[in-house]
């Protein structure tokens, strides 16, 4: 294994992260499952490209366009369905998800069912990490405030959750919104990974792909997710010498897990990075102090 | 002055008349007792008051506004919060972050605040963390901060709920039950606390209770229901004196001797 090719692997696992962040902040501390998130991914995706291929936009600004375009078709999508109860939501964006991409099958402008080649492959490893990192950062600093608090009530009980004054439907709105800008994001890196885009890479299957990621990484957990996203896109691919095997060892791998921890891996705790760096740093700031030769006793 | 006022509420589930044309006034300041046997009503008014069930027919007015037509959400910004029969916490959180999500309502700071982490969102949150340290303190809970609130003893869940409902600094504060699956002594106790958080937090309280006795105590004023009609109001005394009350409690009584 060449590094060429594990770094592939870890730009499609980053990837995959990207819309597995917005997804767990929906199920994981909202309480809402979705199935159509690959929607919101095509919906990036294909608005990621024309910003870059049509509009002649740079990479990031088109990456924002991608992520609005998600946002503002998952707040449509949310004024009609976030009213219904929790199931009929789940079934609304599944609906959603394959009406998207039937459509984008039938949009000649963007390809059709045959696809759009030759986009610009502008996504690489760098930009893959740190749109990461400020993901995570944002998701982080969005969960431990009064929103994230919010969010978890509902997850928990949504009638005393309005009871104390929680506007249960605007807060669910911001979930959906945020976590389609995440999936938008994702879209459009993809799109710009392999250089090509088709609307058959954005199929139901991708949706449930997110959503057991979440859940196997652990409900309620951003370090889960981020273990269940590198675990499970990098899996398949380094089972990949079992050939028809691997999907097996996939499908086992989470089952394994549902049944010894349905929690997922982290349900629901976070490992601390905080407080790592901190000790870490304290750590480096007092070998460094000692190295001077004094300091305050 | 009247802080709460339901003029002739009737609420209608397909042909069951719930609630059927229900008036009372609400005191500020005051302890008021909504009791009659299980099946009465009781639990309905309150989803009434609070927004979750819309009236069929009459008004609720709060602070002389119609609140009708409110999301609960909004009703609890108006300054009305409750407990629930069935008691509703956030299970898996812990008993500090119960309290401590319930007094997100007296700050302001969005989104993009919390993700930037700036000024604002950290002397906001700031209060707001010395805000859930105080309200669980006075209810003395602290030695319990980092439990689940699922696994808490039944009693302490009671307790917490009512802590999480302070933790908006209501004007009004509807207890379902507060002292079902209590012993006398433990509701006696749970009486007396009523009593100080009334005068503490300068609230009203309206309180439902299955046992008339229990509430006897506490409340300055009392409406009985049944089936749904009101059947006598008053103080103590007077409703315990009233004939109707004492045949509508003694009849459920001979239920229960049977
Ligand atoms: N959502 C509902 N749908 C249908 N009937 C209801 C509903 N809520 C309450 N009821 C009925 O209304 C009546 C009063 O119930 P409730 O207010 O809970 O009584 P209480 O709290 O006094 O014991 C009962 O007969 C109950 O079955
Ligand atoms: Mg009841």
């Amino acid at each position: 294994m060449d590094w060429f090719y594990i770094k592939g692997i870890l730009i499609l696992s980053g990837i995959n992260l990207m819309a597995v962040l917005g997804l767990s902040l929906l199920t994981g501390f909202t309480g809402l499952f979705s199935f159509g998130h690959a929607g919101f991914m095509a919906i990036g995706a294909y608005v990621t490209a024309m910003g870059t291929v049509k509009l002649g936009l740079p990479f990031a600004a088109a990456l924002l366009l991608g992520a609005a375009g998600a946002a503002l078709a998952s707040f449509f999508i949310g004024r009609i369905t976030l009213n219904l109860k929790g199931d009929y939501f789940c079934i609304a964006t599944l609906g959603f998800g394959e009406a998207i991409r039937l459509i984008l099958d039938n949009v000649q402008y963007f390809g059709g069912a045959r696809g759009w080649p030759n986009l610009p492959r502008s996504t690489n490893f760098t930009i893959v990490v740190i749109l990461n990192i400020i993901g995570i950062i944002i998701l982080a600093n969005l969960i431990n405030s009064r929103h994230g608090r919010n969010f978890k009530a509902i997850r928990e009980e949504e009638l005393a959750s309005q009871t104390i004054g929680i506007n249960v439907f605007r807060y669910k709105m911001t979930a959906l919104m945020i976590s389609a800008a995440y999936a938008g994001v994702a879209g459009g890196l993809l799109g710009h990974y392999l250089g090509f885009l088709q609307p058959k890479m954005f199929q139901f299957i991708k949706s449930t792909e997110l959503t057991i990621t979440v859940i196997f990484g652990g409900l309620g957990s951003i370090s889960g997710s981020v273990i269940g996203a590198l675990v499970l896109t990098s899996l398949p691919e380094l089972l990949r010498t079992f050939a028809i095997w691997r999907l097996v060892v996939y499908g086992a791998a989470v089952v394994f897990i549902m049944i010894s921890r349905p929690q997922g891996l982290m349900g629901g705790y976070e490992i601390p990075v905080g407080k790592i760096f901190k000790k870490l740093f304290s750590r480096f700031a007092y070998g460094k102090k000692q190295a001077v030769g004094g300091g305050k006793q | 002055m009247k802080l709460l006022q339901l003029k002739n509420v009737t609420k209608q589930f397909g042909g069951l008349m719930a609630v059927d044309n229900v008036s009372f006034d609400v005191e500020r300041g005051s302890i008021f007792g909504l009791i009659g046997p299980n099946g009465a009503g009781k639990t309905t008014i309150f989803n009434l008051i609070t927004g979750i069930y819309k009236v069929t027919e009459g008004e609720i007015l709060f602070e002389g506004i119609e609140t009708n037509s409110m999301q609960p959400y909004r009703v609890a910004e108006l300054g009305i919060t409750r407990t629930f029969q069935n008691i509703r916490l956030f299970k898996k959180l812990t008993t500090y972050e119960n309290i401590l999500t319930a007094c997100h309502y007296n700050v302001r700071y969005g989104l993009v605040d919390a993700v930037l982490r700036n000024k604002r969102f950290k002397a906001e949150e700031k209060g707001l963390l010395a805000h859930a340290e105080e309200l669980m303190n006075i209810m003395g809970l602290e030695d319990r901060r980092d439990v689940i609130a699922g696994n808490l003893p039944y009693g302490l869940q009671r307790r917490l709920e009512i802590a999480r409902a302070l933790a908006l600094r209501p004007k009004l504060l509807l207890l379902d039950e507060p002292a079902a699956g209590m012993n006398p002594d433990e509701t006696a106790r749970l009486m007396t606390l009523i009593k100080e958080i009334r005068d503490r937090f300068n609230l009203t309280v309206l309180v439902i209770e299955h046992h008339m006795d229990l509430i006897m105590g506490v409340c300055e004023r009392i409406v009985v229901l049944n089936f749904g009609k009101k059947l006598a109001e008053g103080t103590a005394g007077e409703v315990q004196a009233n004939p109707k009350v004492i045949e509508a409690y003694l009849g459920e009584e001979e239920v229960v001797v049977c």
